[in-house]
């Protein structure tokens, strides 16, 4: 229970640190609709640490005149922008408002693990009423973001970015910086939109093949192989339209909280060195991201440098971030544009030179359909020594599919952008800023290999751990690992949905092929029969979680927790 | 002294367990309700629900589930009422338990009855076990056996298919066929195939959850079956139109 004095603190505090709008909208009653767009957080610092708190509510939120039922962060939605400086020790205060347990998770960064934010797995959970008070020293730097690990919260609006100022000069030069939030709002309840998908496949998917498909293949491709193809899908069950699980039919799509109507403004002088910090913070939603007119040079993953890398689009996955830097010499509106990977839908913000300017809408691309790779070779294998143990597997009702060849497919830019003409980074082209000398030396002391799976007809997902001869997959069957060993961890994606797999509390060292400069990440992306390798520095003791970030996907089953002692 | 002395244990005590246990322990309980909460849902679809206007009857296919992914209890009814007789048959009504066994089937086993009613009724009532599922190239697939008190056996299934003209324009052909081991007289039924239906029917998703249809439905009896529809003066293939609405929630 929070007591009266307690709360007029948190409410005294919390006005204190806000202009007077957002003041007002702490003290409304709650149907005053939320603010939106990228509002700096008024951290304090005193006594050597940063203080700042949060007030998690239900509040409506607007978008192109219509009113959903939000749950936000001191009355903005995405979050107020957490701006904070690397070494320094931070006091996070969490007010929960809401009629249920809720809690902020502090993606990508590296803290005590009873400070990350999981309800039931490093705590447990902050009741109605009551707060938490999360204490940790930043060890790291670079751009993260915040979210609720509690229930259904995070479609709701509980989100928000997270900036960590290096202590040393940071290497990346810029004029101007931004950071884009992406994200997916659905008017639905989230419930709701978990019971469509547990009792009927593909509900959401409106670009499924048709019986004019067929017929456009036999022309393109003749009767029997037309045929052939479509017998191999369907002796599996399978659909390669199969992209995304929550599409555009109940989605819309914000940039900082606002919809392309609303278009997001981001302002440049020509000439100046534009920083941009993607972050996306969907539920479910991959982002291709693109500003038609500049290249964009990608100088940060995951809040980690790493070396330039010029691309002209660049798909992120939910839950991790990018940082590129753009210069535009023109004195022209740049659309920011970030389109659904199923391609149904998107949202365009604006680069402009002065307000009020609107970019024009590029023109939209075509659902692409999933090819198998896994029936194809794979390229020149960059992934090393990757290879799961033979099948069998005992997957039981769990796997639909099980990929007996998997392929490495860390140059592959994914469905929707293969054969592109233009630049499109992959995770073949992240290289760490600089070289980790010393775990690249090490052999791992575990090797343990992890299959994902899932059952689409009952929208049964699962991450299953093999090591030796045990396999679990049972959310509650803890991973364990010792503290200080270096643990290689083999992925193999069974299934026809890419799956953004985050580890809470520990860095994963992608292997492909950069050797001591094997980009470390926090979240990764594993696409359909794909094959992919990470090594774990275990440096950190506890209890982290381990999940699929596709947030339907993790309710479904797709979470394990891993206990380092 | 004691009380220092005790202080003493418990502060060394507390050091012990600071240095091997951790501030907090996954809860598994919670995990499970908070994080990936195990999921029970219920659905209740109204496959078939339609009117042949020539033959002045109602047809229904109504099937409810609720459960977890693995297990669940169903309720299903299936049958054609007469609305220019009064009467009809109901040719079952129901109860399963049913367990996900492999990724695209369950296997069910429960209680139900069949029965015909209006001038005269009779009715079966029996143990039935079946499988149900997504067999490959996409055929939803549903065959059954039953077993009544007498011993006596029947067999039945049904098959139906989903072809896209649209994304919300849907052909759906479907076949369902009863056999018998035996005769069983009192509900009309006899050793031997007894009956095939076929329908084709084309539906308009406004929603997923509801969309009007309008089709075709061919009935055909064999054997035994034949001659005694033909003894209670019908037709022993029927071919009609039927127009219907498919819904769930």
């Amino acid at each position: 229970m929070i007591s009266r004095r307690d709360f007029l603190m948190a409410t005294l505090s919390a006005g204190a640190l806000y202009g007077s709008g957002a003041f007002s909208r702490l003290f409304a009653s709650g149907t005053a609709p939320a603010g939106k767009g990228i509002e700096l957080a008024e951290v304090i610092r005193k006594g050597g640490r940063a203080r700042y708190e949060f007030v998690v509510r239900r509040q409506p939120v607007g978008f192109d005149g219509r009113t959903g039922k939000g749950i936000t962060l001191n009355g903005n939605l995405p979050g107020p922008l957490l701006r904070l400086q690397e070494g320094e020790e931070v006091e996070l205060v969490i007010y929960n408002e809401l009629e249920e347990v809720t809690s902020i998770h502090w993606h990508g960064i590296l803290l005590p693990y009873e400070m990350d934010g999981v309800p039931g797995v490093t705590f447990p959970g902050i009741k109605p009423g009551e707060k938490f008070t999360a204490r940790f020293r930043l060890k790291q730097s670079g751009t993260y973001w915040y979210h609720s690990h509690a229930g259904l919260q995070e479609q709701l609006g509980h989100y928000g970015p997270m900036i960590v100022d290096p202590a040393e000069p940071d290497p990346v030069s810029y004029d101007r910086e931004y950071v884009v939030v992406l994200s997916d709002w659905t008017f639905e309840d989230p419930e709701w939109v978990m019971s469509r998908l547990k009792k009927e496949d593909g509900y959401f998917n409106y670009n499924k093949r048709t019986v004019f498909d067929f017929f456009e293949d036999v022309r393109r491709a003749g009767f029997l192989k037309a045929l052939r193809e479509r017998m191999m899908w369907g002796r599996m069950r399978m659909s390669p339209r199969d992209i995304a699980d929550v599409t555009g039919a109940t989605y819309i799509f914000l940039m900082n909280g606002h919809t392309t109507e609303e278009n997001w403004t981001a302002l440049f002088r020509p000439g100046e060195r534009v920083r941009l910090r993607f972050i996306n913070a969907s539920a479910m939603t991959y982002y291709d991201v693109r500003i038609p007119g500049l290249r964009m040079t990608v100088v940060q993953a995951d809040g980690q440098n790493v070396q330039p890398v010029e691309v002209d689009e660049l798909r992120i996955a939910v839950a991790e971030t990018y940082d590129v830097v753009v210069q535009p010499t023109d004195s022209v509106a740049y659309p920011i544009f970030a389109e659904a990977m199923d391609r149904s839908g998107f949202v365009r913000g604006t680069l402009a030179p002065e307000e009020g300017m609107v970019a024009p809408i590029p023109p939209r691309r075509k659902p692409q359909e999933r090819k198998m790779a896994f029936h194809r070779k794979g390229h020149g294998d960059i992934c090393g020594a990757c290879d799961p143990q033979p099948v069998p597997y005992d997957f039981g009702p769990t796997a639909a599919m099980v990929v007996q060849n998997p392929v490495c497919r860390l140059e592959d830019p994914g469905v929707g952008l293969q054969g592109a003409e233009h630049r499109v980074l992959t995770y073949a082209d992240l290289k760490s800023y600089g070289p980790w000398k010393e775990l690249f030396r090490r052999e791992p002391d575990r090797v343990m290999e992890i299959h994902l799976t899932g059952n689409m007809e009952r929208f049964l997902w699962r991450m299953w751990a093999k090591e030796g001869n045990r396999w679990t997959s049972e959310p509650t069957e803890l991973i364990r690992w010792r503290y200080g060993e270096l643990v290689r961890m083999i992925w193999v994606n069974h299934t026809m949905m890419d799956h953004p797999i985050h580890l809470h509390g520990l860095w994963m060292y992608l292997r492909n092929g950069s050797g001591e400069f094997n980009p470390r990440k926090h979240t990764l992306n594993i696409k359909p029969g794909e094959k992919l390798c990470v090594d774990v520095l275990v440096d950190a003791p506890g209890y982290w979680a381990f999940h699929c970030h596709l947030f339907y996907h993790m309710h479904a089953g797709m979470i394990r927790v891993v206990e380092v002692s | 002294m004691r009380k220092l002395l005790v202080a003493g244990t418990l502060g060394s005590f507390s050091l012990l367990c600071a240095q091997d246990t951790f501030p907090y322990r996954p809860d598994p309980e919670l995990i499970k309700e908070i994080v990936a909460p195990p999921s029970r849902y219920g659905k209740v679809l109204f496959d078939l629900f339609e009117y042949n206007p020539d033959e002045r009857e109602l047809s229904y296919d109504v099937e409810a589930w609720f459960g977890g992914d693995y297990n669940r209890l169903w309720f299903e009814t299936e049958g054609e009422h007469s609305l220019r007789e009064g009467g009809g048959t109901l040719e079952r009504f129901d109860l399963y338990y049913s367990r996900l066994i492999a990724p695209f089937w369950d296997v069910r086993a429960g209680v139900g009855t069949h029965r015909i009613y209006g001038d005269s009724s009779s009715d079966r009532v029996y143990l039935a076990v079946g499988i149900q599922g997504l067999a490959p190239y996409w055929f939803e697939t549903d065959l059954n056996l039953r077993v009544d008190a007498d011993g006596k056996i029947t067999t039945d299934g049904e098959v139906e298919l989903d072809l896209l003209f649209t994304q919300r324009l849907i052909l759906q052909p479907r076949a369902e066929f009863l056999a018998s081991f035996s005769d069983i007289e009192d509900v009309g039924i006899y050793r031997g195939l007894n009956s095939v239906e076929l329908g084709l029917r084309l539906r308009y998703e406004i929603r997923r959850e509801f969309a009007p249809y309008g089709g075709v439905s061919w009935t055909q009896f064999f054997g035994k079956s034949a001659d005694a529809v033909r003894e209670s003066g019908e037709k022993a293939g029927t071919f009609g139109i039927v127009i219907g609405i498919r819904m769930w929630l």
